[in-house]
């Protein structure tokens, strides 16, 4: 039974890495660049949410809404002024760097206006516990919800790619950028939407991310960040599915092994399994191999 | 070429002048130049601001009362944010401040770092509440207000053992910090001579200090009936909600750094009603020092204090007991004036907030008997 529990612990984990890493996989695979700022805008929507909160005594439906607000347009504002500029004229290292000034600029941003005092983070999911086998196990209403949003978020963002105009066009943009402008795509604009979304879905991971482990500092975006982009690289960087089964393996994997092999192991564990899925198969398990033609 | 001239000679001007105001300053009354560091902002703010607050109220009674041996105490509090690099830059600002006695710092890492430093230069110092064994084993010149790890894991296992009706301990620590990973040592060690077992211990490290579910899940399995959590507030604040959430209410017991659970912006503090932790120090001690400290502090502050405010205070307090002491003024150098107080501090037995007759050993420590408290109703209640 407590095996259940551990998996279900793990599940709800992976849900919160898989909605950050989908942020992560998107920007890379049409704009191909990697935003190490992901992780800040998650902390952001955290601040969003926690001030909506404490502060105007909003609901916590408002609250969500104001921080998919709030993430949305930082991550078009981001897009615009530090990225843009720079990914037709410079080289690719030049953009990751400004990822990571952009990532410290969050973090010291919000430290000047919240301080470095943690906030406890009141849940936004007032369900009560779900009882199963007769009490012996227990699982809580935030991991219900998280897994829940995380399901709901992975149909939703499939549909739309699939089948809407805009998603056709961000799957033209990330084959080929150049053949898509030709055809009359708005290539700048579909990567604006694509931060946009990301950013979005980052305000809702940040929410879920604080309910379940309710300590925000300007710093709490940083290693789920980390996990995260571990999780994109797992599933296969640009790959929308592996993005979600990657998160949840290695929220699966990371419990398991804090649970059966060591509590002190446990991301030394995580990066092995990486390790060895890359030796194994270099595009994740997901990954598409592109022929280079020359 | 005109306007560089000028900018020059202004410049100069101004540097003269400068030069003049610090002669100046050094003609002006002599006072006992006191320095405190801990983390006055960040994870550890509780302690730092608390320990300074202390402090500050402690200089305060000395000054009004005429200061030490005639001369009035200034004290400056700088804030390490419980990082050991930013420690020893708070150091180096307060010894060109000409800082002549040290309290703090405030917590174990930071004070690793600085006491070192502090031994090189022969500054007196005394730490409010790092109690890692190591952090004053640089040299004489260091002190120490509150109880080590070893001692805070002995005595959490002797009155676990001798007061609670328990069989089956699970323990949750920090493996990457020293202080959590310390008390733990030991209190397993007391463990084995105690009538309750250990059923499960687990771990986790500063970069998994979110996620606890498996943790917690071991203490369900291994049916433990009090979990002892020797690490601080802020991670036992997120223990609290996951425990909750799962619907696993043990007895919980911690250590000092409990201390501040009750101040965590947001956290509902139903969920930390009934947690013991061992305390030199209670709010609500009938005693007419602590009952003025507490007036004052909540007049300033607004809250009630915490046991590292009394720490503070009381560092204060042996400073200025031991300096009284001796013949010193505030023109000795600061290396005078600590060999003048280590000697002083082996005299003296002195009554404070956090222990009545406290007395000083060559090692620094203090000797003291620890209490322990019980969170009822959103206060500290004395058992």
């Amino acid at each position: 039974m407590s095996f259940i529990s551990y998996l279900i612990n793990g599940i709800s984990l992976g849900s919160v890495y898989a909605i950050i890493a989908l942020g992560y996989t998107m920007v890379y695979g049409i704009a191909k660049m990697l935003n190490f700022a992901h992780g800040d805008v998650i902390m952001v929507g955290g601040y969003a949410a926690f001030s909506m909160m404490m502060y105007y005594g909003g609901n916590p439906v408002v609250a969500v809404l104001v921080a998919i607000v709030v993430c949305t347009v930082l991550g078009i504002v981001i897009e615009t002024i530090a990225y843009r500029p720079l990914l037709e004229a410079a080289s690719p290292l030049a953009v990751l760097i400004t990822a990571i000034g952009v990532s410290y600029f969050l973090q010291n941003a919000v430290l000047l206006i919240f301080g470095s005092t943690p906030k406890s983070f009141q849940s936004v999911v007032n369900l009560p516990s779900l009882k199963l086998a007769n009490g012996a196990l227990t699982i809580s209403g935030t991991t219900l919800v998280t897994i829940a949003s995380c399901i709901v978020i992975m149909v939703v963002l499939t549909t739309f790619i699939n089948k809407s105009k805009p998603g056709q066009a961000m799957r033209a943009v990330s084959e080929d950028k150049g053949a898509a402008q030709l055809m009359g795509i708005n290539v700048n604009g579909t990567i604006a939407l694509t931060f946009a979304i990301g950013s979005g879905l980052a305000a809702v991971a940040g929410v879920l991310l604080c309910s379940a482990y309710p300590s925000l500092t300007p710093y709490t975006g940083s290693m789920p960040g980390i996990k995260a982009f571990v999780a994109a690289v797992f599933g296969g960087i640009g790959s929308i599915p592996g993005a979600m089964i990657g998160g949840i393996l290695l929220g699966v994997i990371e419990i398991l092994g804090k649970a059966y092999i060591s509590s002190q192991l446990a991301d030394a564990i995580v990066f092995a399994v990486l390790i060895i899925v890359l030796l194994v198969k270099p595009t994740g398990l997901f990954g598409k191999q592109i022929q280079e033609k020359v | 070429m005109k306007l560089k001239k000028v900018m020059s000679v202004a410049l100069c001007a101004a540097m003269v002048a400068g030069c003049m105001t610090t002669v100046a300053s050094a003609d002006e009354e002599l006072t006992w130049k006191i320095g405190g560091i801990g983390p006055i902002t960040g994870a550890a703010s509780a302690y730092g601001s608390a320990a300074m607050n202390g402090a500050q109220i402690a200089v305060d009674e000395i000054n009004a009362a005429g200061g030490i041996n005639g001369y009035q105490v200034e004290f400056q509090a700088e804030d390490d944010e419980h990082d050991a690099e930013k420690s020893v830059n708070a150091y180096n600002t307060l010894k060109d401040w000409g800082m002549q006695a040290l309290v703090g710092t405030v917590t174990t890492a930071p004070c690793l770092a600085v006491a070192p430093l502090a031994a090189d230069d022969n500054m007196f110092m005394i730490t409010p509440s790092a109690s890692a064994e190591e952090c004053i084993s640089y040299g004489t010149n260091e002190f120490r207000m509150c109880f080590t790890d070893p001692a805070q894991g002995t005595a959490s296992a002797q009155y676990i053992g001798e007061n609670l009706d328990v069989t089956k301990v699970g323990v949750i620590y920090d493996s990457s910090d020293v202080y959590s990973s310390g008390i733990y040592a030991t209190f397993r060690t007391e463990a084995e001579n105690q009538d309750f077992e250990i059923v499960a211990a687990e771990a986790f490290t500063s970069d998994s200090k979110t996620d606890f579910s498996a943790q917690l899940q071991a203490m369900v399995d291994a049916g433990a009936e009090l979990v002892f959590l020797p690490f601080y507030y802020n991670e036992a604040s997120i223990v609290f909600t996951q425990a909750a959430s799962i619907e696993y209410s043990p007895l919980w017991f911690g250590v000092d750094g409990m201390d501040g659970i009750l101040s965590v912006e947001g956290f509902d503090t139903s969920l930390a009603e009934g947690v013991m932790l061992l305390t030199p120090f209670s709010a609500d001690a009938e005693d007419e020092l602590t009952q003025n400290f507490v007036a004052t502090y909540q007049d300033l502050y607004g809250e009630l204090p915490n046991q590292f405010a009394a720490d503070g205070y009381d560092c204060v307090y042996a400073i200025a007991t031991a300096l009284e002491t001796t013949e010193l003024d505030p023109s000795a150098d600061a290396s005078a004036i600590s060999d003048a107080l280590q000697a002083a501090m082996l005299e003296i037995s002195m009554d404070g907030l956090t222990g009545s007759g406290m007395t000083w050993s060559e090692d620094g420590e203090v000797s003291k008997s620890p209490k322990a408290v019980v969170i009822e109703d959103g206060v500290y209640v004395g058992l």
